[in-house]
């Protein structure tokens, strides 16, 4: 399935990176995998997604836990801790 | 209910008084201002630029917001927050909000804060002479949102 994913701030920098259309293979249906899918392409990925980094995630602008489960067409978004205000 | 994601500075006083005049039956206003310092965790900052999520600020924002009309009797509630980059003493956000008492407008106006801190998709990075640095997240920030949760 076809998703689209947004990352913002440090991890946009890290990444060189702010959106892309990303084929998912087929097991890669939570949040947690997906973290996992993109931690295999090594280099800056690896050290965002491999679990060292404080990282949250957002499905179709919600925030949701690494459980969540994705679906075809969702925006999928990846972030640090927020720091507004 | 409104909430506004803007990189123009706000009039605070225009706010808070168009809130204010809306309801005869309004008897408290509770505002707060939150401003650039010129000085973070001991380093000069010279400019503080914010990130944001366009469409789930937005979202978010409102969902904190109508969370807190849920809890207090309030009669209006405003928030407006800038992005962009900001200089010291610029403001950041203005949060307004109105009910009969002062109790429900204070309350209210502290919880949407907290809430905005942990939950509201901003991120800061701030410039000094020694380079540029993303802000981390505050564990004070968290437990001011719990405090909320257990009461």
């Amino acid at each position: 399935m076809q998703i689209t994913v947004l990352y913002f701030a440090r991890l946009k920098e890290s990444l060189k990176y702010s959106t892309e259309q990303l084929q998912l293979p087929a097991g890669v249906d939570t949040v947690a995998a997906l973290m996992q899918h993109l931690a295999s392409r090594g280099d800056a990925w690896q050290a965002m997604f491999s679990g060292q980094q404080a990282i949250r995630a957002a499905i179709n602008h919600a925030l949701v836990g690494t459980e969540a489960v994705i679906k075809a067409g969702d925006e999928v978004a990846f972030f640090p801790p927020v720091t507004g205000g | 209910m409104e909430v506004r994601v803007q990189l123009e500075d706000f009039d605070a006083g225009a706010e808070i008084s168009r809130l204010r005049l809306a309801r005869r039956d309004t008897g408290a206003v509770a505002a707060f201002i939150g401003q650039v310092r010129d000085i973070n965790d001991g380093a000069e900052v010279s400019t503080l630029t914010l990130e944001h999520y366009p469409g789930m600020t937005e979202k978010a924002l409102q969902a904190i917001v109508q969370q807190a009309a849920t809890r207090w009797a309030l009669h209006d509630a405003l928030v407006v927050h800038r992005y962009g980059c900001l200089q010291a003493q610029d403001q950041i956000v203005l949060v307004v909000t109105t009910s009969p008492h002062r109790g429900d407008a204070f309350s209210a106006c502290e919880f949407i804060m907290d809430y905005l801190k942990t939950e509201a998709p901003f991120w800061k990075k701030e410039a000094s002479a020694s380079g540029e640095r993303w802000v981390e997240a505050r564990s004070s920030d968290d437990s001011a949102k719990q405090r909320w949760q257990s009461q």
